[in-house]
């Protein structure tokens, strides 16, 4: 058995807002293993973001643990967590907006090696952010533009040179091709599947896109509201979803198929509550078509249904079982 | 022409490129080149001694070959006081609105980039002092320190700084909250650098537009505290003092408020119209 | 029967001091009542600017309509005075933008940005007392309470933005409604209401939509016929099911397909179509998809006619040029090709 690269326990966040507390992550653990995928999915406001940035302390956790290597990061001094964080990178979901537009390409990827003062030599830092370049399909007579000039799909290959610039084990990818066409998106997908193989490197894949997340990763997470009710190997999950919520996730994307036409679209009712001073129970309860009165009182505990399979729903964890 | 040394994409190529564009800003550059090429060759055009001469026959000349601006009430040649008075002018205009600028621009910067209780503090500060009127406020420190040219510009430099860090603050908070200043955090990136490389740099256009703005209003205040007598002192001869000057003899002689007048108002001008220019020019929603 | 819209030959350029951006070129499709025809294609595929077109609405000095037609009720449009175009929008021809919340006024009460588009037009003569029973009605219909009226888009949640959107274009009950990709800011979940909602309104009221959307899914659920843009032209057309379900396609259809990741499907890499569309202001000559297309001839230097494969399936391709003479063969050469997108469909 593979060791955890990455160990969540009991991991919250909780922004402070003139109502009250803005439950972002409430109780979340789980683990990613060295060299495997972990999708995130969920739909806006359910945290997922958050998850992401509190994992390299941008945004630092109310409480919990978050263990790299064994070690917990959410102690660490400025100093130690700079040694962690050359391990572990984040590439954002909009491109232009997370380069900055006064440099250009060349100084953007030879940015993260200079802060570091991982290469000082002049001529070395050049090769190796030529390197880079090749690396993303970055052609070298772009290193001297600037972002603005760019598409897209190069602006993102940009910032996946920069998050791999110091060979970290560990990249969080926040929504990293919902900003792009999808053409383009194929490619960077296949860039960043590449990339895996060849750099060895683990993956926090966060986005919306269910499609996207099924392609790419080896176990996905379900979020709503902040907390986790669904966590299953990938091709589990698609194929035997428990949690209502998941469900209804599933249902809703449009498949590109003709025989969608005449079919009546399945839709959940209402729509995802304030994360402010949620009320105790299963926060799917309003929306939920199996709703009954026990599940106000609920924890968002998971329970195991099959191996590696967890779900936070006791009514569908039991009617699953039942079926079984 | 000056920017030919920039590369093709260069942003600043683009910006001069939409700058050409507008008229009146080009109209403002090519006034203020003037003002600027009088200012730095004053004493080749004419010698500073004919601005202090006092020669007791020449006194309240009209306008003439001899002395095209006419003579003031001592006899001095007032072209040769106008054309060296732009040197005043323009050193207090561009010295205090550049020390404000350093002072205001960090200050705003690191109260944008931190906040919490030094932000506080500083911008508290900078509501007692810009709850006072800046001409009292100038007032007062020259008062306080003597009338001399350098109290003056500390006077004037004084009532500006505010401004400046309300600016620049604002503008670095838009900044801070940018994706880019996550990233750069991200890979470890030190404050200090963050401020440097990735928040001034993208700050700059505002607070550019503002600074040259502020040169026409120091400009005016410094005119203004000279005139009534608390900011350069006679015989130099700062536009302000000439006004002074030519106050008493405004019915015999009034050209000698033409020409310092119009001086005040082309510099104030050509600041503006370039400083507006600018402004439209940096702005991207602008484009074409 | 005559259509309802019909544009011929339809060519847009975006013309500045610097270049000239040729976004639209010669397209021409037609639209019977109660249909709806999807608009797929990337960003800068031209499909935005299409539609502005038709409402006449692109931007004042720099978008120019060089050529074409666009009869609406069998009408040219580009004929029109600017006082007779405010009358079609919003009373034959509506339009629901992309983004639910820059789309609403923030300082009006949404009932009242409602009848603001009704006492506008008001088609059939209508009291003040019709109005606000008409606001009534529009909002029921997008499934929201008329007692909310008086709220102010901010308390609204982004989905139900949107549907204050669509009531306000179907409030004067317009022949054609555009819709620029109408859900691609929502969470799918909203999504799924919203386009079940649509389509429902549709039927009910029989009226004609062009669908702009970069989302083959949406394509699947809300249209009757699609046209694939790329690069401001139609490179196919046809019916739905000719666009899923046939075994020829245009190499770009093909590449798009391919390029989504399957739902049910295990693939090792994605499809992908190399390159980037091409520059707009310096398009090539000859096809404008040669330098992607993986099956590019020497004869693609010259533009490509538009090919009718079967009924209304047509594709802007030389591939297509012989399908007279051997139709088989060049169906079945395609049918490789075309495989990826057999893994989209169950």
């Amino acid at each position: 058995m593979k060791q955890p690269i990455i160990e969540i326990e009991h991991l919250k966040k909780y922004f402070p807002v003139k109502e009250g507390k803005l439950h972002a992550l409430d109780d979340i653990s789980l683990s990613i293993f060295e060299g495997q995928t972990l999708g995130v999915v969920g739909e806006s406001g359910c945290g997922k973001s958050t998850l992401g940035r509190t994992l390299l302390r941008l945004v630092e956790p109310t409480d919990g643990i978050i263990r790299y290597d064994g070690r917990d990061i959410t102690k660490l001094n400025r100093k130690e967590l700079a040694d962690v964080r050359r391990d572990m990178q984040i590439i954002f979901q909009d491109p232009y907006a997370s380069l900055n537009p006064r440099m250009t390409v060349k100084e953007l990827i030879a940015e993260p090696l200079i802060v570091n003062k991982i290469i000082s030599n002049k001529k070395e830092l050049m090769k190796e952010v030529d390197r880079l370049m090749a690396l993303v399909g970055l052609s070298q007579r772009l290193s001297m533009a600037y972002p603005h000039e760019l598409d897209g799909g190069r602006r993102q290959r940009i910032g996946i040179a920069r998050a791999i610039a110091m060979k970290p084990r560990f990249i969080v990818c926040d929504e990293p091709v919902s900003a792009l066409d999808v053409s383009i998106q194929a490619q960077i997908l296949n860039l960043l599947m590449d990339l895996q193989a060849e750099l060895s490197l683990t993956y926090l894949f966060i986005t919306h896109d269910l499609s996207v997340v099924r392609h790419i990763s080896t176990n996905i997470a379900v979020m709503y509201l902040g907390q986790c009710v669904e966590m299953a190997p990938s091709k589990v999950l698609f194929k035997n979803p428990v949690h209502p919520y998941t469900k209804a996730l599933l249902s809703a994307i449009p498949i590109p198929s003709s025989s969608m036409r005449h079919k009546a679209i399945e839709t959940v009712k209402g729509e995802v509550v304030s994360p402010i001073n949620p009320l105790p129970g299963c926060r799917f309860a309003q929306r939920c078509p199996g709703c009954g009165e026990q599940c106000a009182h609920y924890e968002s505990e998971l329970i195991e249904v099959e191996p590696k399979h967890f779900v936070a729903c006791p009514s569908a964890v039991k009617a699953y079982m039942a079926q079984k | 022409m000056k920017l030919k040394l920039l590369r093709d994409n260069h942003p600043l190529r683009e910006i001069w490129r939409r700058f050409k564009k507008n008229h009146s800003a080009m109209i403002g550059l090519y006034l203020l080149l003037i003002i600027l090429f009088v200012a730095i060759f004053a004493d080749l055009i004419v010698p500073y001694e004919k601005a202090i001469k006092q020669v007791g026959t020449d006194r309240l000349l009209s306008p003439s070959m001899a002395h095209p601006f006419g003579t003031d009430h001592l006899g001095r040649d007032f072209a040769a006081r106008v054309v060296h008075g732009s040197r005043y002018s323009l050193l207090i205009g561009i010295s205090t609105s550049v020390i404000s600028l350093i002072i205001g621009g960090l200050l705003g910067a690191f109260c944008g980039y931190y906040g919490g209780r030094f932000d506080n503090l500083v911008m508290r500060l900078m509501d007692v002092i810009m709850s006072i009127p800046p001409v009292l406020l100038s007032l007062a420190v020259v008062a306080a320190l003597g009338a001399n040219l350098r109290n003056l510009l500390i006077a004037i430099t004084i009532s500006c700084i505010p401004s400046t860090v309300r600016l620049v603050r604002s503008v670095v908070i838009s900044i801070a909250d940018q994706d880019y200043i996550e990233a750069a955090q991200s890979y470890n990136t030190s404050d200090f650098r963050i401020i440097l490389k990735y928040i001034l740099p993208n700050a700059m256009g505002p607070i550019i537009v503002n600074t040259t703005m502020s040169i026409a209003v120091m400009i005016l205040s410094a005119a203004g505290l000279s005139f009534i007598g608390m900011g350069v002192q006679p015989p130099s001869p700062e536009w302000g003092s000439l006004l002074s000057e030519a106050r008493q003899y405004m019915f015999k002689a009034p050209y000698l408020l033409y020409f310092p007048g119009v001086a005040i108002l082309m510099s104030a001008l050509s600041f503006n119209l370039v400083g507006d220019g600018l402004r439209d020019a940096l702005d991207p929603k602008l484009k074409n | 029967m005559k259509p309802l819209l019909s544009i011929e030959n339809l060519a847009v350029a975006y013309q500045t001091d610097l270049e000239t951006v040729a976004a639209v070129n010669g397209i021409s499709f037609a639209i019977h009542k109660g249909q709806t025809l999807g608009i797929v294609g990337e960003t800068g595929a031209g499909k935005t600017t299409t539609a502005l077109s038709i409402l006449r609405l692109l931007p004042d000095r720099t978008g120019i309509i060089k050529s074409g037609k666009i009869e609406f009720e069998g009408e040219d449009l580009l004929t029109y005075s600017e006082r007779a175009m405010r009358k079609v929008r919003g009373e034959k021809v509506a339009m629901i933008f992309q983004d639910p919340m820059t789309a609403l006024n923030p300082v009006i009460p949404i009932g009242k940005q409602i009848a603001e588009a009704l006492i506008l037009h008001n088609p059939d003569g209508m009291s003040r007392d019709d109005i606000e029973d008409r606001v009534d009605a529009s909002l029921k219909m997008v499934g929201i309470s008329p007692q909310r009226k008086g709220d102010y888009p901010h308390q609204f949640s982004g989905g139900m933005k949107q549907r204050v959107i669509i009531a306000i274009a179907l409030a004067c009950k317009p022949k054609l409604i555009i819709a620029d990709e109408p859900t691609t800011a929502l969470d799918v979940t909203i999504q799924a209401q919203v386009l079940q909602m649509i389509n429902d309104l549709k039927s009910e009221l029989q009226t004609a939509m062009i669908m702009i959307t970069h989302d083959l899914g949406i394509v699947a659920q809300t249209c009757d016929e699609v046209a694939v843009m790329y690069a401001g032209e139609i490179v196919e057309y046809g019916m739905m099911e000719d666009i899923f379900d046939a075994p020829v396609h245009h190499p770009y259809t093909v590449g798009l397909f391919g390029s989504i990741p399957s739902l049910d499907q295990d693939v090792e890499r994605l499809y992908t179509i190399d390159g980037l569309m091409p520059d707009p202001t310096n398009l090539p000559v000859g096809c404008k998809f040669m330098d992607r297309c993986p099956k590019v001839m020497p004869i693609c230097q010259e533009a490509p006619k538009t090919y009718t494969i079967s009924g209304k399936h047509q594709i802007k391709c030389h591939l297509f040029s012989d399908i007279a003479q051997s139709p088989s063969d060049s169906g079945k050469a395609d049918t490789n090709t075309a495989e990826p997108d057999k893994g989209a469909n169950p």
